[in-house]
């Protein structure tokens, strides 16, 4: 562990976090449309090792407002996951989800939030079982927890994660679209001890 | 009005007034501005995490921590032709983004940003004017060292000037 370096492994874990990201979006997306009851298409996700630099101006900038969601993960491995979705587009989804209910508010109400973490659930839930199936390893989300504000800033937590074992932030992007097109963004923080068992679980380490 | 230089994630950059330096979009991270009067050279610095000495790849971006990274912005002011017995400074963020029943350690990063911070700059001698800190949202800040003004900005809420 005391060479542990993200960079070194980078590229093999990034080939398995694109397989791990495609068949968790192509999970989500089938979870979505039932529970939407209407086509969800997606475009290949994209995994990309960034510098920090980089991270808030692929979002459309530090400042623009997101809805971030991050999960504890529990089970064989430790840590936790987040999931990125800009306001406009988690608004649109809402609606949808509760046949055009609309608070009218800037942010959302308690109705409102409840259908956001139950659509992150899903999401969010169909990756980790594709990382879980890929491993062979148990993983389970702990509950949701929330918070809308500048892309920065929900990005600071993810990054400060990464920040101890390097200087850059994997990141899975994942385009869906039904009527609009939706950016979701995934990141997987494993525990730094976590890290050893998903790459020796995926044949890597 | 000068140049606004950007400073960015584990990054910081020291100017001379008239110009200002920014950073967007700071959460559980430390925003450090540094200024002294006396030849109106400032700098910001803005952090991830406290302690470089805790950390194993730590010699990788001294800007990262807070302990190498304000210490290296006093050098480059220093290098400008600040005088450090002069040096003022004010310092925001240190948010909790998250909020969980369970809290851990990665969960309080935000405070421990902030007490580490606290504890380089009376190292260094470096009085702290003002501070807007902890809480649980991101926040804008730009820094003029002409007049030391400390602008926050955050997501529905009105500019503050600290």
């Amino acid at each position: 562990m005391a060479d542990f370096n993200l960079n070194d492994v980078s590229e093999k874990y990034v080939d398995v976090l694109k397989e791990i990201g495609n068949i968790g979006a192509g999970n989500a997306m089938t979870a979505l449309s039932q529970m939407l009851q209407c086509k969800v298409d997606m475009r290949v996700p994209q995994v990309r090792l960034l510098d920090f630099s980089e991270v808030g101006a692929i979002m459309g900038g530090e400042e623009k407002t997101m809805c971030g969601i991050l999960l504890g993960v529990e089970g064989d491995i430790t840590g936790s996951i987040m999931f990125l979705i800009e306001l406009e587009a988690a608004k649109g989804l809402i609606k949808k989800l509760m046949m055009g209910y609309e608070s009218g508010q800037s942010t959302f109400d308690d109705m409102e939030l409840s259908a956001l973490k139950e659509i992150s659930n899903i999401i969010t839930g169909a990756y980790l079982n594709s990382l879980s199936t890929l491993t062979n390893l148990m993983i389970y989300p702990t509950p949701p927890s929330l918070t809308i504000d500048m892309a920065g800033a929900i990005l600071s937590v993810p990054a400060i994660e990464f920040g101890i074992i390097g200087d850059h932030i994997l990141l899975i992007q994942s385009q869906f679209f039904d009527e609009v097109e939706i950016d979701g963004y995934f990141i997987l923080i494993p525990d730094l001890p976590s890290y050893e068992k998903i790459l020796s679980a995926l044949g890597i380490m | 009005m000068g140049e606004i230089i950007k400073v960015g994630m584990a990054d910081l950059k020291p100017c001379k007034a008239p110009d200002g330096v920014i950073t967007l979009g700071l959460g559980s991270c430390v925003g450090i501005a540094i200024r002294d009067p006396g030849t109106l050279v400032g700098g910001l610095a803005h952090i991830m995490l406290p302690d470089s000495t805790a950390i194993h790849n730590s010699a990788s971006n001294i800007a990262k921590f807070a302990d190498t990274g304000i210490v290296e912005l006093v050098r480059q002011m220093e290098a400008m032709g600040a005088k450090r017995n002069r040096m003022v400074a004010k310092i925001a963020g240190g948010a909790t983004m998250f909020q969980f029943a369970s809290q851990n350690s990665m969960m309080q990063i935000g405070a421990r940003n902030v007490e580490a911070t606290k504890k380089v700059l009376a190292k260094l001698g470096i009085p702290i004017l003002a501070e807007d800190t902890g809480l649980n949202y991101g926040r804008t800040v730009t820094f003029y060292p002409e007049t030391g003004e400390f602008h926050i900005r955050a997501v529905g809420k009105a500019e503050t000037i600290i």
